[in-house]
């Protein structure tokens, strides 16, 4: 949370927020699956400003043998942002908050997979950050959780995430860049509708208990909504090919 | 190689991973069971079959299934075996005792070297789902000439039709010799125009959205490349 | 980190078969782009951006600029630096890690076409000399990787330099304007595959090529950049051939880049 210039509000009179949602009021999402040739399953999200590509490779042979393991697949996430992704240029490459995102993201994406069915193998994800504007790793997670989908790999449910916050004393849904840089807080959530367990859960800022308590709920009524946009996104990519099937059969 | 449409019988909808698809039935592939409910695991069809639920995956590697012929492209060898890429998540392993050759210890590379396609079958298949193929069957061979095309392994059921019905007709009309592996790779031999118009056909099969009758469209596209020769 | 595909021989003997009769395995004609298709302004936190596909190939590039010191020796220029990153979601051979020279080459055969046609006049970009200059940083992602990136990420540099504006107020240093384009080279990669030789190679012909050649044209139809690439060769002749057919080639794709 950085510190707050004078005189910036960041929710007005009416209670609407800089960019005119109210506070329980996501961004606008798109979801699309299957964009990539290569990789064996892919998704991209527009959320907001973010624009997020996620590949899946896998289940595949994994290099080098002695990290494979023999009762289950291993989860790799790497995530990445591009330099031009932000205003100021980043280098290219990882550094020690895209290393670490990676890794919460990898775990979070480990709970949902049946790993057990494909042992000594690798199940790869890479998230490749077109344009960034607060909320990539929650946007990130959600799509590569289509993107798994999409690559066929057996899941017990696909994650959604969002970030909750608090701005101007208040709790609001899916920050905005200058909401994360000036708010009081900032919690981001990944939710398995399936099983209501949160698997991805991070917070920096300063929240009273009932304050949080607010914040995941508000959350995680997001996230059912955006539960909804992801299997949208994967019905939409296969409806034409079920019809085929079903065509095939009568 | 045999066509199981009988999976597909009662189609209802696609469904996602986490998908609710009943209650107090038996759960089928693909599926998992959170007390008497049972949820999808993959993106497929879901399939009722009495009292059994089950889901027909629409994307996703091959499995190796003991008793399959699948297409494989050697990607190493070592003295007295192969690694054989068959689209699967790891490479399977030929034996220098499962082949039609008798093969000298570290000599392996004079029958089959990396790059080299084969016929073979699935003989056994491990507990972490590592195939051993062999060659030791009638047709099983190397092969050395045509073209392979890769398609999705879960399509293959619709590339072979109903009872063979979408093959044998692109055969028939194409002349060419092809061999349906289904591991989802597909060999084709024949002369070039006929291979050009099997290999767009069998791509037909894969890509191509349609919604009424895939086998009219296939056969409408194979009259028209006809005359157009 | 890259590393190789395995090469079906079938595969090879197929293309081999085909070409002895002046045919592809896609059915283009040996002079014959894929589809492609430019998008520019996709990225709103670069001061430039683009998008090209070729066929299956996808690449975007973002232009960030900044401010800093010329070189000792360039003390009136502005900097260009130019960089590729093969991303592992691009394809199953490419590996998480830090530039191979494979990305190398890639961003230097770019750099080269952009440089050396003059496509930016770098004195432009000059504040105060030897003192002050914008550095223009070129980053180019590959994002699917089915065949000939070099076009593609040629294409997609120019397109985002196109696109470009020079973010002067964020840096007070008045207002912002347009980055002005002066040359418009347009890369062209030929494929050796055994006697013939086929522009834009498929993913396909890129694994089974003996050799490779890059060659840029501007508007003039001056050559501004060659690069050959692979442990094969061409004869004299090959490579005249490959000149002419890329000064054919180059008006119609150009036009689509400008006018995109």
């Amino acid at each position: 949370m950085g510190i707050k210039k004078e005189g910036i509000k960041l929710i007005n009179e009416d209670g609407l927020r800089i960019d005119g949602r109210k506070p329980d009021e996501l961004r606008p999402i798109k979801i699309e699956a299957g964009v990539l040739k290569r990789a064996d399953g892919s998704a991209y999200i527009e959320w907001g400003k973010n624009k997020i590509l996620v590949g899946v490779y896998g289940p595949r042979e994994l290099h080098p043998r002695h990290l494979q393991d023999p009762t289950k697949a291993k989860v790799q996430c790497r995530y990445d942002m591009a330099s031009f992704s932000v205003i100021d240029r980043k280098r290219p490459g990882p550094d020690r908050r895209s290393i670490e995102i990676s890794k919460i993201i990898g775990e979070a994406l480990e709970n949902v997979i049946f790993t057990h069915q494909f042992p000594r193998t690798s199940i790869d994800i890479y998230i490749e950050v077109l344009e960034a504007n607060a909320g990539t790793r929650c946007a990130g997670l959600t799509a590569a959780s289509v993107a798994l989908a999409d690559a066929g790999i057996p899941m017990k449910d696909l994650i959604a995430a969002v970030s909750v916050g608090k701005v101007d004393g208040e709790i609001v849904l899916d920050l905005v860049k200058e909401e994360d840089n000036y708010g009081e807080a900032d919690v981001p959530i990944g939710y398995v509708p399936r099983t209501g367990e949160v698997v991805l859960l991070q917070m920096d800022g300063d929240l009273s208990y009932e304050e949080f308590e607010k914040a995941l709920n508000m959350g995680i009524e997001a996230c059912k909504k955006i539960y909804e946009m992801q299997k949208d996104a994967l019905k939409r990519k296969y409806v034409k090919v079920a019809t085929e099937i079903v065509e095939e059969v009568e | 190689m045999e066509e199981n449409d009988s999976v597909f019988e009662k189609v209802r909808e696609i469904v996602v991973p986490g998908e609710f698809l009943g209650k107090d039935m038996n759960n089928g592939p693909w599926t998992y069971r959170i007390g008497n409910e049972i949820y999808s695991m993959r993106l497929g069809i879901k399939s009722v079959r009495g009292k059994g639920v089950g889901v027909v995956p629409l994307a996703g590697k091959y499995i190796p299934k003991v008793g399959d012929l699948v297409i494989g492209i050697v990607s190493d060898i070592t003295p007295n075996l192969w690694y054989i890429d068959i689209n699967s998540f790891n490479p399977a392993t030929l034996h220098v005792a499962d082949v039609p050759w008798r093969v000298d210890f570290g000599f392996t590379g004079k029958y089959m070297n990396i790059g080299d396609s084969c016929l073979a079958k699935v003989k056994a298949v491990d507990e972490t789902k590592i195939a051993l193929l062999t060659m030791n069957d009638k047709g099983l061979k190397k092969l050395s000439r045509g073209e392979v095309v890769e398609i999705s392994a879960t399509k293959v059921p619709r590339l072979i039709g109903r009872g063979g019905s979408m093959i044998n007709m692109i055969k028939e009309y194409t002349k060419c010799r092809i061999l349906v592996g289904q591991n989802g790779r597909v060999w084709i031999e024949g002369d070039l125009e006929n291979m050009a118009m099997a290999i767009q056909a069998i791509k037909l099969v894969e890509e191509k959205s349609h919604l009424i009758g895939l086998t009219e469209i296939v056969k409408d596209m194979l009259e028209n490349a006809k005359r157009g020769e | 980190m890259t590393s190789e595909e395995i090469v079906s021989e079938i595969k090879r003997d197929y293309i081999n078969r085909l070409a002895e009769v002046g045919r592809r395995i896609d059915g283009r004609a040996f002079n014959e782009y894929r589809e492609i298709v430019v998008e520019k302004g996709v990225i709103s936190t670069a001061e430039g951006s683009a998008r090209v596909r070729i066929g299956g190939t996808e690449v975007v590039v973002g232009v960030k600029m900044d401010l800093g010191e010329p070189f000792p020796d360039t003390p009136n220029m502005g900097v260009l630096t130019t960089s590729a990153e093969l991303g592992p979601l691009a394809s199953p051979t490419f590996e998480a890690g830090p530039p191979d020279e494979k990305a190398i080459e890639l961003a230097r055969v770019t750099d080269r076409a952009i440089r050396e046609s003059g496509a930016i006049d770098l004195q432009r970009l000059c504040i105060e000399e030897g003192n002050k200059v914008w550095v223009l940083f070129l980053d180019i992602y590959v994002l699917d990787y089915d065949g000939n990136m070099f076009d593609a990420a040629e294409y997609c540099a120019l397109a985002a330099l196109l696109n470009t504006t020079v973010p002067a107020s964020r840096f007070d240093m008045g207002d912002d304007f347009k980055l002005e384009v002066e040359r418009y080279p347009i890369s062209m990669t030929f494929a050796k595959i055994e006697n013939s030789i086929v522009v834009d190679p498929s993913l396909d012909e890129d694994n089974i090529a003996d050799a490779r050649l890059t060659v840029s044209i501007d508007e003039e139809n001056r050559i501004r950049a060659m690069q050959k690439g692979l442990s094969g060769g061409f004869t004299v002749d090959e490579v005249k051939k490959i000149i002419n057919t890329a000064m054919e080639l180059a008006p119609k794709i150009r036009k689509k880049i400008v006018e995109a």
